[in-house]
């Protein structure tokens, strides 16, 4: 096991680091400054933000000194939008509150996804298991930043019973609606997922034999088919979470959260380079260590994969 | 960089004769306070900073309004009020500028206000070393040795700002401006308190270490969720402040934005989601408002060499401009109480004498016919245009209604390309382009904030139209007695010869909770107080 | 590996019995299909908004982008969906015929979700099905390049894309088709494995068939059924992203117009009194994705022996 997880992480850092080269050449292509305004500024001024954030210094230096920072001294350097914090206080403000919406969307999409899709596999062809599979394709293919208005529209405006957005810490209040627009398409995929392989594992001679025992229909299930039927929904919770880091994008936008998303965004419009660099970084190196993580799950979960 | 010129000597007049009264809000008779004193409103975006001296954009300078006073303030009508500086003598020349500083302004944490922690900023404002994107915003007042210490050449000691004591001022500038008191009010010119700077580093600005000196201090930040200030008891007219307690919520997505007002969660919203003034004005008659805001929106023609031969020939750029029906898009697409524009200068822009413009008067069909007939005359055929605009709710309309409008009234293709701010700058900045949607707002209240801009080899002028005549009558309107006549002349020539597409002015549109009190609703630079506002029961 | 007698006589019993053992699970498989009626009805669905996307055009005297000028200025009371107008759907904010920006709308969608399927099944199932035919050292290298791709933040980088590069269906296309590919190579991979070391195979390789010829004629027509099933369930995904893209603004470029950007503006105007710009959109949206999942289902269902 050790030698597998050296083997991949040993994958894992020349990936993040062409990751790091990849966005840093990216946004030296990008046009436009992260300086300019609408009424333009003059060349002294501009002379003197770029002597403040380097960028008067040629390019292979520059990108020699950022991976320097960011490997050695985990710097990602100031922003270039907002002046008086680095990249490292925006994401340390941005990245627990999206951390704590996803955890939460996370929990709740597998645990909801996960039940639905065993009660659709267990009553295959009853109306429980076509309600099932119409919720979660409906939950699917209805656009989250369609649900997230009417949300807010139902539970804020009309029965006044959340509040439309805002974060204060992360209080259960502030929790609910993001996590709801959040986990639900998720929840859709992870119930499907869960359907197709409890189906396939239901029909397993194993399960057969047991029941064939006369073994209680729960107890089968719970005991011998939920395991193996686990399996193809571990491996989607790599994408999952990256679905979720990236559905933090609109989340913010619509609840104000203040999460990694909406920083992205504006950085991304207002070419604050660092803040890109920074924040996709991170997401890529998260995203390697969370699919290095479920493959080590799985492993572990079935024994028969090699490594 | 001499973007900004003489005021006209009417408005110069008035600062010089005696400023409005400095006292904070004054409760209207008949009205009952309100218990509970807060205000909150909506802010679009995250304010990158709240360091006077870095601050570069409108949400900041809102803030900042309320957690710094410099010397001057404005008034519900943009006039000048005194803030830290109860008055000031200027010279002859209007070259040297005393500020005397009232005896009781003093910091949040005690400390008193003087004349150095003035001089102390604005050093910082010039210097390369903090790299102020609105450096040049020191340069522009003329201060002596400003565009020097800016470009690194001088020491920013060399400022021409000096504390001649603690309560006294003392600023030199190399050029008449008249206007100086006035640029006063401005965050870039705001004191600052060096100690908490020098403790803190760039960290002075977080919640726990902001030390301001304006009526309310800043107490809570979330960056992209909220900020919170509350009163500051250290302020020289706290007796006089009413509001507690101000809240800003961040709420990026527009109509998530209303529909949490109509929630009750906050008091402001501005502006409105596009296309939604009528039916609010209707639901909610005492809540919607629509102020004349002083921008002008117009539609730019590429006047490069290398730009599209057709666009050179003014009878072209007269035909599209005849073409483009102005009342169906403020009254149909805009519908928020703008104004159709046919000249460049805001309407509501003080001082200023609106020029004579023939098609002005015309109905839309002979414009039509016009347009055609001049087209005919040009002999343009089958012209292709690439109109630019920045992403955006109503721009995306205005091209669309537009470019319609060509089509089907002039036979002339439009390619729409839409792109995100940073881009479009770019690709305007270097011409890219045939046709580019500008907007142009004031930076202070005179016509020469706007015709500036569209002078031989001005920065701002990105369609680079030039004209002779034109640069002439802006250049004597400088020195000239009565400018308001320059303007006039300026306008007609500019409409004569079709330098620019004006489409309309500005109105600013907005819900406002009708307990607050106080709103400066003639302030057409939308510079507001909250020190001003009060709440009242209902 | 030996190429023996047996081995021989294997290969000569797979090229008879090749084709007989296909056309029998090909049409077991439809029968499975038709019988399945969610499928059959979502497939008669999808042909309807496919005709729908061709023609729809003909049937309305407006363009995508002309503006009813009578109507600017009272979209609330009057822009709704009528027939003495012709605007069968209604108009949007700007005065333009819903119902012809719909059929537009529907043909950009459909297609983003066409062509990044077509990208994913052709570039995907030929990296699969090579690396894990050859195996070794390519096939080691080939999927890390798939590994560390998956781990970029796809969707970061897209906005990054259309953010910086001027953006057009084109640009959208490079962004889809970077990505829509990966897992399908995956999946085409893990099949080849197991196909790898069946008879039919080994005997090809006993007669001296070329390795790409082997891959070609007998490793990819067996990826078929898996390939198929996992496309379908694309499509939709594909739909989807693309409406993200345009949530955000990245999208189309006007007048041009697709399923995302007209349920986006549609949603700007949930509180303006005028339901049918979301509703049209959204309904056309629903729908045809729902019929994407089902055919996928029902293809999963009838391709796969094991559910018998």
């Amino acid at each position: 096991m050790t030698a597998f997880i050296l083997k991949r992480l040993a994958i894992a850092v020349p990936t993040i680091l062409l990751l790091i080269v990849f966005s840093f050449l990216l946004m030296e292509a990008a046009p436009g400054s992260p300086f300019a305004t609408e009424r333009g500024v003059p060349p002294a001024v501009l002379a003197n933000l770029e002597a403040k954030y380097g960028l008067d210094k040629p390019l292979i230096q520059r990108m020699g000194i950022y991976i320097y920072d960011v490997v050695v001294n985990f710097d990602f350097g100031p922003s270039f939008k907002f002046k008086d914090r680095t990249v490292n206080d925006l994401i340390a403000q941005g990245f627990p509150v999206t951390l704590t919406y996803g955890f939460w969307s996370f929990v709740v999409a597998v645990a909801v996804g996960g039940t639905l899709g065993v009660l659709a596999a267990v009553f295959h062809n009853s109306w429980l298991d076509y309600l099932a599979v119409g919720i979660s394709i409906g939950a699917q293919v209805l656009p989250n930043f369609v649900m997230a208005p009417i949300l807010v529209l139902i539970f804020t405006l009309w029965l006044g019973w959340l509040p439309g957005g805002g974060w204060r810490g992360g209080q259960i209040e502030y929790l609910i609606l993001p996590v709801i627009a959040l986990s639900t398409s998720y929840m859709a995929s992870i119930a499907r997922i869960t359907r197709s392989s409890m189906l396939e594992v239901l029909n397993a001679g194993f399960i057969r034999t047991a029941r064939a025992k006369g073994l209680p229909m729960r107890r089968v299930i719970l005991r011998h088919a939920l395991k193996p039927a686990m399996l193809p929904v571990i491996s989607y919770l790599g994408p999952a979470f990256v679905g979720m880091i990236t559905g933090s994008v609109l989340i913010d936008v619509f609840f104000s959260t203040g999460g990694i998303g909406q920083f992205f965004v504006n950085s991304a419009l207002s070419r604050d380079y660092s803040v890109i660099m920074g924040i996709t970084i991170l997401i890529g190196t998260l995203t390697v260590l969370f699919n290095l993580l479920v493959d080590v799950i799985y492993a572990w979960i079935d024994p028969k994969i090699r490594y | 960089m001499k973007r900004r010129t003489i005021l006209s000597m009417t408005t110069a007049a008035v600062l010089a004769l005696g400023l409005s009264p400095a006292h904070a809000a004054t409760v209207a008779e008949g009205d009952t306070l309100a218990e509970n004193q807060t205000f909150s409103y909506r802010l679009l975006d995250q304010f990158p900073t709240l360091d006077p001296q870095l601050n570069e954009e409108t949400a900041g300078s809102h803030v900042l309004r309320q957690i710094m006073e410099g010397l001057m303030t404005q008034d519900a009508q943009g006039n000048l009020r005194p803030g830290v500086a109860t008055d000031y003598e200027a010279s002859e020349n209007n070259t040297v500028y005393t500020f005397n500083l009232r005896e009781d302004a003093r910091w949040s944490n005690g400390d008193p206000v003087t004349a150095q922690d003035f001089v102390n900023a604005w050093r910082r404002a010039a210097d390369p070393a903090t790299a102020s994107p609105y450096a040049w915003y020191v340069e522009l007042t003329q201060m002596k040795n400003a565009a020097e210490i800016v470009a690194g050449e001088m020491d920013p000691s060399e400022l021409g700002v000096e504390a001649v004591d603690d309560r006294t001022l003392k600023v030199t500038l190399t050029k008449p401006v008249p206007y100086f008191p006035a640029m006063t009010s401005y965050a870039t010119l705001m004191p600052i308190h060096m100690p908490t700077v020098e403790e803190h580093g760039s960290d002075w600005t977080s919640p726990e270490n902001y030390v301001g000196n304006g009526a309310y201090m800043l107490d809570e930040l979330a960056l992209n969720e909220y900020f919170k200030l509350v009163k500051n008891p250290e302020y020289w007219d706290a007796e006089n402040v009413i509001i507690d307690e101000v809240t800003g919520l961040i709420i990026n997505d527009v109509n998530q934005a209303l529909t949490r007002y109509e929630s009750g969660e906050y008091d402001m919203l501005e502006p409105l989601p596009a296309g939604t003034y009528p039916r609010l004005k209707e639901e909610r008659p005492e809540e919607a408002k629509s102020v004349p805001r002083l921008c002008s929106y117009y539609y730019a023609m590429n006047q490069r060499p290398e730009g599209p031969p057709e666009l050179k020939d003014p009878r072209v750029r007269r035909a599209l401009s005849l073409a483009v029906d102005r009342d169906i898009i403020v009254d149909q697409i805009l519908q928020g109480g703008q104004q159709p524009g046919y000249y460049f200068t805001h309407n509501a822009t003080a001082g200023f004498e609106p020029p004579e413009i023939d098609y002005a008067n015309w109905t839309q069909a002979e414009r039509d016919e016009k347009a055609k007939e001049l087209m005919d005359e040009a002999g343009v055929d089958g012209l292709d245009l690439k109109l630019i605009y920045n992403t955006d709710e109503n721009h995306k309309k205005i091209a669309t209604v537009v470019s319609q409008m060509w089509k089907q009234k002039l036979g002339i293709d439009v390619t729409l390309s839409n792109m995100e701010w940073s881009t479009y700058l770019d690709v305007r900045r270097e011409g890219n382009f045939d046709i580019a949607r500008v907007a142009w707002c004031g930076d202070y209240n005179e016509a020469s904030t706007f015709l500036d801009i569209l002078t031989t080899g001005q920065e701002q002028n990105d369609g680079k139209w030039s004209n002779e005549e034109y640069d002439k009558v802006i250049a004597e309107s400088k020195t000239s007695g009565d400018p308001a006549a320059n303007y006039k002349k300026a306008e007609e020539i500019l409409s004569e010869d079709m330098g620019i597409i004006p489409i309309y002015h500005y109105a600013n549109t907005f819900l406002l909770n009708p307990a607050i009190k106080g709103f400066p609703m003639e302030n057409v630079e939308n510079n507001w107080y909250v020190k001003d506002f009060y709440r009242v029961a209902n | 590996m030996l190429a023996g007698r047996p081995a021989v006589e294997a290969a000569e019993q797979a090229a008879h019995m090749e084709p007989v053992k296909g056309r029998s699970l090909w049409q077991d498989a439809r029968t499975r299909f038709f019988h399945n009626k969610a499928a059959v009805a979502s497939m008669v669905i999808l042909v309807l908004v496919g005709l729908f996307a061709a023609f729809g055009q003909f049937v309305t005297p407006w363009s995508n982008e002309e503006i009813d000028w009578a109507l600017l200025g009272s979209i609330p009371e009057q822009g709704g969906p009528s027939w003495e107008n012709r605007h069968y759907f209604g108009v949007d904010e700007t005065g333009r015929d819903l119902y012809a920006r719909v059929v537009q709308g529907t043909r950009i969608s459909l297609m983003v979700g066409i062509v990044g399927a077509l990208i994913s099944v052709v570039v995907g199932t030929a990296w699969g099905a090579i690396a894990g035919y050859v195996g070794g050292r390519v096939d080691t290298i080939m999927m890390r390049i798939v590994d560390l791709m998956m781990s970029i933040p796809y969707m970061f980088v897209l906005i990054l894309l259309l953010v910086v590069f001027e953006r057009s269906i084109f640009m959208l296309f490079i962004g889809i088709g970077l990505i829509s590919w990966l897992d399908m190579a995956r999946i085409a991979r893990g099949q080849t494995l197991s196909i790898k070391n069946k008879e039919f195979v080994e005997a090809a390789i006993a007669t001296g068939v070329s390795t790409p010829r082997i891959i070609a004629r007998h490793i990819v027509p067996n990826l078929l059924g898996v390939v198929i099933v996992y496309a379908t369930l694309l499509v939709p995904q594909m739909i989807i992203f693309e409406s993200f893209i345009s949530f955000l603004g990245l999208g189309v470029q006007e007048p041009s117009t697709s399923w995302g950007a007209l349920i986006n503006m549609g949603a700007d105007n949930m509180r303006n009194q005028t339901p049918w710009m979301l509703g049209f959109p959204l309904a056309f949206f629903v729908v045809t994705l729902f019929a994407f999942f089902f055919i996928g289902d029902g293809l999963r269902d009838a391709l796969d022996p094991k559910d018998r």
